[in-house]
C-alpha cells in the first residue's frame, strides 16, 4: 500500500462536516474542539452550554440519545486537565449517522442535566452519578441506581480498588465475623469458634471427601520423602489445618 | 362516594414474573396503578470495572454474563467493538463472518422463544412454555455442539472464530430451520387469535413512536410502535447486506403488536438462517481468523459499536490508551437497561395483572439491566 495518506483533519475541518455542520452553525462558539477517529465525529462542547447543544442537534435531527457515558481520565497517560468527561452518543434517523458530545468536568462542578430535552437521559444520568460521582445539574431525582443507597464511593473511578472497599455492612455478622467475611483480599484471621467458614476460599478443597459424603475414601496423601535419619527429636507432623473439618 | 385509598407495595425482587431480581416500587389505587418505580442493581457485577482490568480477550466470557439468554450477540458486538477499534473490520474471514451471523440469528430465535415462554406463562398460558422449550432446547443442542455450553457461550474471538463447525452441524440446522416455521405456526395458533390472550395484550401499554425514541426505545418494542429501524439494516455488520429479509413493524404499539413482531422475527430470523447455510458450505473449511496480532493493544482513541441484538440496540463504548492491553474505559450501552427505563410510563393506570405483561413485553434480563 503506497496510499498517502490523507492530511489529518483540522477541528474546524470535522465542524465543517455536512453530518454536523448545521447544528455546529447554530451554536457557534459553543463547540470548543473536534476530533475525528475510525469515522466518528467527536465533538468538545462548552459544559455550561451542553444543553443548548443537544437541543440544537436534537431539532436538526438527532432525536435519539443513544448513550451516555462518563469515564475518569485520572489515570489516562500524558492527560492533563479536568478530571471527568461524559460522552454523548446521538443518532439521526434521517441522516443515519451518529455524531458525539463530550464535556469535560471535575469532582464537583455539576454538568447541566439534558434530561429536559431527552427522557431517556435520566437513568443513564443517575448511572453516571453512582459510577463515578459525576454531578448533573437539575436533574429529576439525582440518586443511587445500581449500587444501593447509603453506599460510599463510586466504583468506576479509578482510585477505587478493583476488589471493592469494607462498607462495614454485615449480613450475618455470627456467621462471618468482622475480618473473616468472604470478601476478595481478605486477610483478616478467622474466628476460631466458626466452622461454617474457615480462612480462605481454596481450602475447601483438602476436605476428606468420605466427610463430603458418598462413603468415598479420602485419597491417600502424596507420599512424602524419607524423613532423614539424623532428625531424632523430630517435631510431630505438623497437622494439616483443616483436617478436622 | 370512597375514599381514595393509596397504597404502596412491592413487586419483587423475589417475583417469578420479574424475571429476574427487578423491584418495582407501586403506588396502587386498588387493583389501578397511579405511579410505578423501577429499582434495579440486585444483580449489579461491576462488569464495566472488570472489563478495565482485562485484557480484550478476556473480556469476552464476561459479555455472556450481562443477557445471559443471548449470549452470541453480547460476544459478538464486543468483539466487532475491539476490531473497529483495531480496524480490521474487513479483514474478518467470510466463513467466520458467515458463522457469526448464524449463531447470532439462532440466538435471536432462542430469546425470542424464551421470551414467549415466559411472557405467555406470566399472562396465564402455560402451554406455549412447553412448545417453546422444545424448539430452544435444540437450538441449545446446537451451542453445545458448536463450542460446548448452552447459554454462556463465548463463541468468538477479536478477528474470527475460535473453531470450525462440527460434522453434520450444518445439516442439522438445515433440518431444523425446515421445521421452524411450522413450529411458529403452532405457537400462532395458540395465542394469536385467542380470545383470552387478545383481551390481556391489545390496547395494553401503548407507545407512539414519537415516546418511544425520546425514551430511547431501540428493538421489537420500537418496531412494534412503528418505526422500520433494525441495525441489521441501518448500519449492516457482517454479511448481512447481502441477506434478504424484512424487518416487521407493528402498527398500534402495544403489547399485542410487540407479540406480532417478534413472532414475524423469528420467521425472518429463520429466514436469514436458510439463505446463510447454502453460503457457509461454499466458503473454504477453516479460514476463521484473521491474520492480526495476538497482543491487541488498539491506538488511543475511542469507539462506539452496536449491533442488533434480540432485544434492541447492544452498544459498547471502548476508550483505549493506546499503552495497555486491557481497555481503559468500556461502557456497555444494554438495552435493557433503557427499555425497562418506560415502565412507569407504560403502566401507569393500567391493573397491576397488566404490570406482569408489560415486563414481559419490554424483554428485560436483568443480568444486562445491572452488569
Amino acid at each position: 500500500m503506497s496510499e498517502i495518506p490523507p492530511p489529518a483533519k483540522t477541528a474546524d475541518d470535522i465542524k465543517r462536516d455536512p453530518l454536523v455542520a448545521a447544528a455546529v452553525s447554530r451554536v457557534g462558539d459553543a463547540i470548543v474542539d473536534a476530533k475525528e477517529f475510525v469515522g466518528e465525529i467527536t465533538l468538545f462542547a462548552d459544559r455550561d452550554r451542553i444543553v443548548e447543544v443537544c437541543r440544537a442537534f436534537k431539532d436538526d435531527g438527532f432525536v435519539y440519545l443513544v448513550d451516555l457515558a462518563g469515564v475518569d481520565y485520572s489515570k489516562f497517560p500524558n492527560h492533563t486537565g479536568l478530571r471527568f468527561s461524559v460522552a454523548y452518543t446521538l443518532y439521526s434517523f434521517q441522516k443515519n449517522a451518529r455524531v458525539r458530545l463530550r464535556v469535560w468536568t471535575d469532582e464537583t462542578t455539576p454538568i447541566p442535566s439534558v434530561t429536559s430535552v431527552w427522557k431517556t437521559a435520566n437513568w443513564h444520568e443517575r448511572e453516571t452519578w453512582d459510577m463515578l460521582g459525576i454531578v448533573f445539574s437539575g436533574h429529576p431525582n439525582l440518586e443511587r441506581i445500581l449500587m444501593w443507597d447509603g453506599f460510599n464511593g463510586h466504583p468506576l473511578r479509578k482510585d477505587f480498588p478493583i476488589r471493592g472497599i469494607d462498607t462495614g455492612a454485615r449480613i450475618y455478622p455470627e456467621v462471618f465475623p468482622e475480618g473473616g467475611g468472604p470478601k476478595a483480599g481478605s486477610t483478616g484471621k478467622p474466628a476460631n469458634d466458626v466452622n461454617v467458614y474457615k480462612g480462605e476460599w481454596k481450602k475447601y478443597g483438602t476436605w476428606p471427601l468420605a466427610q463430603i459424603g458418598g462413603g468415598a475414601k479420602a485419597p491417600a496423601p502424596a507420599a512424602k520423602p524419607a524423613p532423614k535419619p539424623v532428625a531424632a527429636a523430630a517435631p510431630p507432623a505438623a497437622v494439616e489445618e483443616d483436617a478436622d473439618v | 362516594m370512597f375514599d381514595v385509598h393509596e397504597m404502596e407495595i412491592n413487586f419483587g425482587p423475589q417475583h417469578p414474573s420479574t424475571h429476574g431480581v427487578l423491584r418495582v416500587l407501586l403506588r396502587v389505587d386498588g387493583e389501578r396503578i397511579i405511579d410505578a418505580k423501577p429499582i434495579i442493581g440486585y444483580l449489579h457485577r461491576g462488569t464495566e470495572k472488570l472489563f478495565e482490568h482485562m485484557a480484550y480477550p478476556q473480556c469476552v466470557p464476561h459479555t455472556d454474563r450481562m443477557d445471559y439468554v443471548a449470549s452470541a450477540t453480547n460476544n459478538l458486538g464486543f468483539v466487532e467493538a475491539v476490531e473497529k477499534i483495531l480496524g480490521v473490520t474487513k479483514l474478518i474471514p467470510r466463513r467466520a463472518q458467515i458463522l457469526r451471523v448464524i449463531l447470532s440469528e439462532l440466538q435471536r430465535i432462542s430469546s425470542h422463544l424464551l421470551w414467549l415462554a415466559t411472557h405467555a406463562i406470566d399472562i396465564g398460558a402455560m402451554t406455549p412454555f412447553f412448545y417453546c422449550f422444545r424448539e430452544r432446547e435444540q437450538i441449545l443442542d446446537f451451542f453445545e455442539m458448536y463450542c460446548g455450553a448452552r447459554l454462556t457461550l463465548n463463541c468468538m474471538r477479536i478477528g474470527g472464530m475460535p473453531e470450525d463447525v462440527p460434522h453434520g452441524w450444518l445439516d442439522d440446522i438445515e433440518a431444523f430451520c425446515g421445521k421452524f416455521d411450522a413450529a411458529v405456526d403452532e405457537y400462532e395458533s395458540l395465542l394469536t387469535t385467542n380470545r383470552i390472550w387478545k383481551r390481556r395484550t391489545v390496547g395494553i401499554g401503548v407507545l407512539s413512536p414519537e415516546e418511544a425514541i425520546e425514551w430511547g426505545i431501540t428493538g421489537p418494542p420500537l418496531r412494534g410502535s412503528g418505526v422500520e429501524w433494525d441495525l441489521r439494516r441501518a448500519q449492516p455488520y457482517e454479511i448481512y447486506p447481502e441477506l434478504e429479509f424484512d424487518i416487521p413493524v407493528g402498527r398500534n404499539g402495544d403489547t399485542y403488536d410487540r407479540y406480532l413482531v417478534r413472532m414475524a422475527e423469528m420467521r425472518q430470523s429463520n429466514r436469514i438462517l436458510k439463505q446463510c447455510i447454502p453460503l457457509i458450505k461454499q466458503t473454504p473449511v477453516g479460514d476463521l481468523k484473521a491474520k492480526i496480532s495476538k497482543v491487541i493493544r488498539p491506538p488511543e482513541g475511542e469507539v462506539y459499536h452496536s449491533i442488533e441484538a434480540p432485544k434492541g440496540e447492544l452498544g459498547y463504548y471502548i476508550v483505549s490508551d493506546g499503552k495497555t492491553q486491557n481497555a481503559y474505559r468500556c461502557h456497555v450501552r444494554p438495552p435493557s437497561f433503557v427499555n425497562l427505563q418506560a415502565l412507569p410510563a407504560l403502566a401507569r393506570g393500567h391493573l397491576v395483572s397488566d404490570l406482569v405483561a408489560l415486563i414481559g413485553t419490554i424483554d428485560i434480563v436483568l443480568g444486562e439491566v445491572d452488569r
